[in-house]
């Protein structure tokens, strides 16, 4: 019996768009949406404009993640609000246009939900990443996904952290939502990684269309990740590393690292251990991207978000 | 009865197993990283080995070791290569075309280590060339050599597999002639490419690097052992002999893919191939199947490095090779 004080009422979700290519190396989601703009049947829904979109091209033609800079931090404020000039990097052009197209970021009239595609070196399985704890749309989603691939997991990563969060190319929808599947190297197309991210997809599909019939989703607990901190790899003065993930700690997302547990390996064979006090959770473990950004992992806390039940908003 | 060869596969003789090959030592040795800038695992064991040999000078090995970076613009930038691949400068061609304002940096870098570490074909080449690798395929530790009839480098292919066993260790042999051979190994005497996977481009994962290290370490024991006189006893190798390759299924028109790896193929490197097997899984939920009679070993499956020159996978034979027993010749 559900009190129907506690039912939020949200807005139908009408324009979806699925992005492809923001890493240009990234190559399931490149593949998956180039397919779709051959032929989009399969992501037909009924009642649902859904746009698939090659957010990156320069980067895609020459399979690499990005020409001058990373497209998936640069939808900052200031970014998408400097004047049209010769010589803006590619990738903040880009953002620009995206913006223009699925924007504005923040206003009434962006695009209601995108899904940004990406693949990571790390053992990650499928997740799901999101940027708040409170977008209920987003949480019922993640919720019905989980259980509509059972008994196939699907992890939950939940960046909201003040520093740690980044300007994403989706955070100009109203409803963004990161899937990140892996591990699949860059430039190469695993089989098992495409069909795992185009059944998630499938499924948030459904969801969105059967939100949009006016079904109505009871409360939900969603078990997440919670982004803490980055760890970075030891470094020498010229700000090479000097140590490597640590054997035990390579393949493990989302098992706990504890104190005292190996974490680094140096070059000649000295072990580093995880010093932190509590236990966390690592993720984007020897992501290969993240070199360049100082970054060896980061590190998560374990958290149940609660939703309300959702239903369309009537007319 | 005793012979005193060059190392060569049609010396006469063979056939008599009990056959003892005389050899020069090996003198000189380089390993080489980052012939291809973002293959880390070799980056990281020549800087290492650069430290140790600051750290200890002479006494690091106990053979002469020249530690280079191959390519280092693009190691610089985490990158196979600049202009073109550096893995296939080494053919005669390319090794003694002129170099121009608008040559590839990669074509000037090979003609330098053809200087520093031959001129190949040469007496004054190095002895020993031992180039480090990784690859996206599931290849374990895998020793490419262009030729089948270096007996040295058989013969340390075959010390390898019986020290290192945490990972398969597999002999490829091209069969080019000299000339044709286009690797940085064919620059040396003797020496082999020395490969390792599955490891992504621009990563680099402990447990391959402990294996690369141990591979280059048990190399140079070999070495060191036969020079000092050490008889290596001679016999069969396993080895695969690449055929042909295979590409993906792609659009008529727009040559993009259509189709990915098979998930029974994937990881599956070295494996039997047998007429009906799986290939490829289309988009589209379709299995392309392997059509030929002849029984073969796919290897480098889904490298991400060949999707840019049409390669899906490589096929090979397998073979024996047999070597003679060999020991250094005395002076």
């Amino acid at each position: 019996m559900s009190s129907r004080t506690n039912i939020s009422c949200l807005q139908e979700a009408k324009r979806v768009a699925i992005f492809g290519g923001t890493h240009g190396n990234e190559m399931s989601g490149i593949t998956l949406v180039n397919m779709w703009i051959q032929n989009s049947a399969e992501i037909e829904r009924n009642g649902l404009v859904i746009k698939p979109f090659i957010s990156s091209p320069r980067a895609v033609e020459k399979c690499t993640r990005y020409i001058d800079t990373d497209l998936n931090r640069a939808f900052t404020p200031e970014n998408l609000s400097s004047p049209d000039a010769e010589g803006l990097p590619y990738e903040v052009q880009r953002a620009k246009e995206i913006n223009r197209m699925f924007g504005p970021k923040g206003s009434s009239d962006a695009y209601d939900v995108i899904f940004d595609l990406h693949n990571t070196t790390s053992n990650m399985g499928s997740t799901l990443i999101l940027e708040s704890s409170t977008d209920l749309f987003n949480l019922q989603m993640v919720h019905y996904i989980k259980k509509a691939i059972a008994p196939h997991t699907c992890s939950v990563l939940l960046n909201e952290h003040p520093q740690l969060k980044y300007s994403t190319t989706r955070s100009v929808a109203k409803h963004p939502i990161g899937l990140e599947v892996g591990p699949q190297p860059q430039g190469v197309l695993r089989s098992n990684v495409f069909e795992s991210m185009r059944t998630i997809l499938k499924h948030a599909l459904d969801f969105i269309e059967l939100f949009n019939s006016g079904v109505e989703f009871p409360p939900c607990t969603v078990d997440v990740f919670r982004v803490q901190e980055r760890m970075d790899y030891p470094r020498d003065t010229n700000g090479n590393i000097t140590a490597m993930v640590h054997p035990h700690l390579q393949d493990c997302d989302w098992e706990p690292l504890n104190r005292g547990d190996p974490m680094f390996l140096t070059f000649d064979g000295r072990t580093i251990l995880y010093e932190g006090a509590n236990t966390v959770y690592p993720t984007f473990i020897n992501e290969a991207a993240y070199y360049e950004k100082q970054q060896a992992f980061m590190t998560t806390c374990r958290e149940i978000l609660a939703a309300n039940a959702i239903r369309k908003a009537c007319k | 009865m005793y012979l005193i060869g060059s190392g060569q596969q049609d010396d006469p003789g063979l056939e008599d197993e009990m056959a003892l090959a005389f050899l020069p030592a090996l003198a000189r040795m380089a390993v080489c990283g980052g012939t291809h800038g973002n293959e880390l695992s070799g980056v990281y064991v020549v800087q290492e080995m650069e430290r140790q040999q600051k750290e200890k000078g002479e006494g690091a090995w106990p053979i002469p070791v020249t530690t280079v970076l191959s390519n280092p613009r693009a190691v610089k930038e985490c990158r196979r290569y600049i202009d073109t691949d550096m893995n296939r400068c080494f053919n005669r061609a390319t090794l003694s075309s002129p170099i121009t304002e608008s040559s590839p940096y990669e074509v000037r870098r090979a003609q330098e280590l053809n200087n520093l570490l031959g001129p190949k074909g040469s007496t004054d080449a190095t002895d020993m060339i031992c180039d480090l690798h990784n690859t996206t395929s599931n290849m374990g530790l895998t020793l490419i050599h262009y030729t089948s009839s270096d007996w040295v480098s058989l013969h340390i292919c075959r010390y390898l597999q019986t020290k290192i066993t945490k990972v398969p260790v597999r002999v490829l042999v091209l069969d080019f002639p000299i000339n044709d051979a286009y690797n940085l190994e064919s620059v040396s005497k003797h020496g082999f490419t020395l490969e390792i996977g599955p490891q992504p481009h621009g990563v680099v994962r402990a447990d391959i690097y402990i294996i690369m290290k141990e591979a280059v370490d048990l190399t140079i024991d070999w070495i060191h052992k036969f020079n000092s006189g050490t008889v290596f006893e001679g016999g069969d190798v396993e080895a695969f002999k690449f055929i042909k390759s295979v590409d993906y299924p792609r659009d008529p028109e727009a040559r993009t893919l259509t189709a990915s790896i098979h998930p029974q193929l994937q990881d599956r490197d070295f494996c039997l191939l047998k007429q009906g097997d799986p290939l490829f899984f289309t988009f589209s939920g379709k299995t392309v199947k392997y059509e030929e009679e002849e029984t073969l070993h796919p290897f480098f499956i889904n490298e991400a490095a060949y999707y840019e020159k049409g390669i899906a996978f490589h096929l090979a034979k397998k073979l024996t090779l047999t070597i003679p027993a060999v020991q250094v010749q005395k002076d």
